[in-house]
């Protein structure tokens, strides 16, 4: 036990003082693991930090993972009655405890600006869309249930839209009318974030609205706009649930009303994890540099164990075993790029969790900007040391095979 | 008993046209603890393969060789480091000494082999060595600035510093100037028996020859007794001084390598 405690101090000892010593060559050569091992971490980083731009971006269409979509139409005659079927799903829901719930349709509304009519493609939400969507609001806010009580409908428009009224400012409460049967002033409480550069104007509203000057609403029910319901619940046992509910409402709206549930976040139907085609194009390039970077050492390290090959004849003669020489030659790679790897995550930290890199590769799409991953730090250490290892071996070899009288005449 | 026996000892090396290069033959030597021992003899006469033998480095091709009375033959590899790192310190003509390292790093080299308290009291014993030859005031100083003299006075505090029971020296004042060499030969001297270490020496040089309390010469690989130049007058009287001295003389006085 003595012997190898001692034995592993002594080799590190040894390992660090040749480190010291040869401080400008141990630079030089680590400098590329370094580079690499910063290149493997800030992709991975920088990787994670597009995936949640992705995720995000899906989540604001799709919703969040689970988001099931229940579709209720009429089969017979009489059109949906659009409360009963509201409260069928509001009924359900609260059943099993589903708290973010929205209804969800779409319709054209004319909307009068300055320079004309146009139509707006609207979206008949209810509060907890935006948390379900993600979506973000950068002026004013999104809606309250304070604006149920409005007199005047409020709406949370687009950049677009936003843009056509002259950006105005929201604290002044700008109004639109939107044209129809029943002509409406509608009030604008919000402005969402942008999501391109050119963004047609389109807007939400709530459902009590729903029929507000709309061409084809139809008094007390939807007309034309096909009513969905969306609910986000957890992903465990998330179909079986979907289906519960949907059962549910069918029940509870009879034969003439057919409901169906889908899925419609990103995360659906996708087996395993979604981003992993681009983890893997990622990681794969981490590793090819990491691997050009192991070369640059290896060459090196050869070179310099061949420089070093009286000071090995030299342990040898006072005792150094062949175990010994090997282990802290290796140690000495090891140590090396370990450094050389705390380096480059450190360098790679300060480069992901920048903001103008995160803006740049989130084109202001991020929301939850994520933590600096723990797994990227631990591949880029993890990949350190086993390049050090893989790149200590050979000069390792080199140095048990040295002969001790060849290597004292040296 | 003897500390280090060889009997019969032959060491040939094979050469590139398949023939085979006999380097020792049939050595016969015994060396007891605390003995002091000097083996003269040519360039390429086998004192160096002679001297590996002597330090574990290396194997006979036949013959019996012990160390402290085990057969080295049955020993596993790292069994013999071991024994050659507690029991040999090993002093070069070129001194060795590792470059980028002060003359205590120097020293505690053969230390970071050791176990227990030497291993973790290294740098104390180190140090302690160092004022011993007469560097205390030189331990943080570089090979490159240290005189010869005082890089092998750093090279014998190495070979010392673990308290070897044998002490191989090759040709340790071959890169000195006479004076030096003397004053560094007498302090390995002195140190070596103030530890009661067993002392082989390789010399062509007579005054270092002459501090050996034996002797011996090494012709084309053939071992035999000798009597170095410098005592020759002393020693006229001997029954069989004469016929030694005729084998040596010229070789003590200029042939030797």
């Amino acid at each position: 036990m003595n012997r190898v405690v001692t034995g592993l101090v002594g080799a590190v000892v040894e390992a660090w003082a040749e480190l010291r010593v040869n401080k400008l060559r141990v630079l030089l050569s680590l400098v590329g693991v370094a580079v690499a091992v910063a290149a493997i971490t800030a992709t991975t980083g920088v990787g994670a930090l597009a995936e949640q731009a992705q995720r995000e971006q899906s989540e604001r269409y799709g919703g969040r993972p689970a988001t099931f979509v229940l579709s209720v139409s009429s089969t017979g005659a009489a059109p949906l009655d659009a409360d009963r079927a509201r409260d069928a799903f509001d009924s359900a829901a609260a059943r099993h405890g589903i708290t973010w719930t929205s209804v969800h349709t779409y319709a054209q509304r004319s909307v009068q600006f300055v320079d004309g009519v146009l139509e707006v493609p609207t979206e008949v939400v209810d509060v907890p869309f935006a948390e379900m969507h993600r979506l973000r609001v950068t002026e004013g806010s999104w809606f309250g249930d304070r604006d149920a009580s409005r007199l005047a409908p409020a709406l949370v428009v687009n950049q677009g839209f936003w843009d056509r009224l002259g950006r105005p400012d929201l604290a002044t409460h700008p109004t639109v009318t939107v044209e129809g049967a029943d002509a409406v002033t509608a009030v604008v409480v919000g402005v969402t974030a942008p999501t391109g550069w050119e963004e047609p104007p389109t807007a939400f509203m709530l459902p009590l609205d729903r029929d507000l000057a709309s061409p084809t609403a139809v008094a007390g029910g939807y007309g034309d706009e096909q009513p969905q319901f969306e609910m986000w619940v957890p992903t465990d046992d998330a179909d079986a649930l979907g289906e519960l509910v949907r059962a549910e409402m069918a029940s509870e709206l009879g034969d003439d009303v057919d409901v169906q549930a889908s899925r419609q976040d990103y995360a659906a139907g996708v087996e395993g994890d979604p981003f992993l085609p681009v983890k893997l194009a990622i990681g794969g390039v981490g590793v090819l540099v990491l691997l050009l970077g192991g070369l640059g050492l290896v060459n090196i390290a050869l070179v310099t164990v061949r420089q070093r090959i009286r000071e090995i004849g030299v342990r040898r003669s006072f005792g150094a075993t062949a175990p010994r020489v090997f282990f802290s030659v290796m140690l000495e790679s090891v140590a090396g790029t370990v450094v050389a790897g705390l380096a480059g995550v450190a360098v790679a930290i300060l480069v992901v969790q920048n903001p103008s890199v995160q803006g740049f590769v989130a084109q202001g799409q991020l929301e939850d900007v994520p933590p600096f991953p723990v797994g990227a730090a631990v591949l880029g250490l993890g990949s350190a040391t086993v390049i050090g290892a893989v790149a200590g071996l050979l000069p390792a070899l080199v140095a048990v095979r040295v002969k001790v009288i060849d290597a004292i005449r040296y | 008993m003897a500390l280090v026996t060889l009997e019969g000892v032959t060491k040939t090396v094979p050469l590139v046209d398949g023939g085979q290069l006999t380097i020792l033959r049939g050595v016969d030597l015994s060396v007891e603890a605390g003995e002091h021992l000097s083996v003269v003899g040519r360039s390429g006469s086998g004192k160096s393969t002679l001297l590996n033998l002597l330090g574990l480095l290396d194997s006979p091709t036949s013959g019996v060789h012990t160390f402290d009375g085990a057969d080295v033959a049955t020993l596993r590899a790292g069994r013999r480091d071991r024994l050659r790192g507690e029991q040999v310190g090993f002093i070069f003509q070129q001194f060795n000494l590792l470059q980028g390292r002060t003359a205590l790093e120097n020293v505690v080299t053969p230390l970071l082999q050791a176990t227990g308290s030497r291993f973790w009291h290294r740098k104390r014993l180190a140090a302690e060595m160092l004022e011993r030859v007469g560097l205390g005031h030189r331990v943080d100083s570089m090979p490159h600035r240290l005189s010869g003299g005082e890089q092998q006075r750093v090279a014998i505090a190495r070979a010392l510093v673990r308290e070897p029971r044998l002490i191989l020296a090759d040709e340790p004042t071959g890169a000195l100037d006479v004076e030096t060499g003397s004053t560094v030969m007498t302090l390995l001297d002195d140190v070596a028996t103030q530890h009661g270490a067993a002392l082989v020496t390789i010399t062509h040089d007579p005054a270092v020859a002459a501090l050996a309390s034996r002797h011996h010469l090494l012709d084309a690989g053939v071992l035999s007794a000798a009597v170095p130049s410098s005592t020759r007058v002393a020693r006229t009287d001997a029954p069989d001084g004469p016929s030694e001295l005729t084998a040596v003389g010229p070789l003590l006085e200029g042939g030797a390598a």
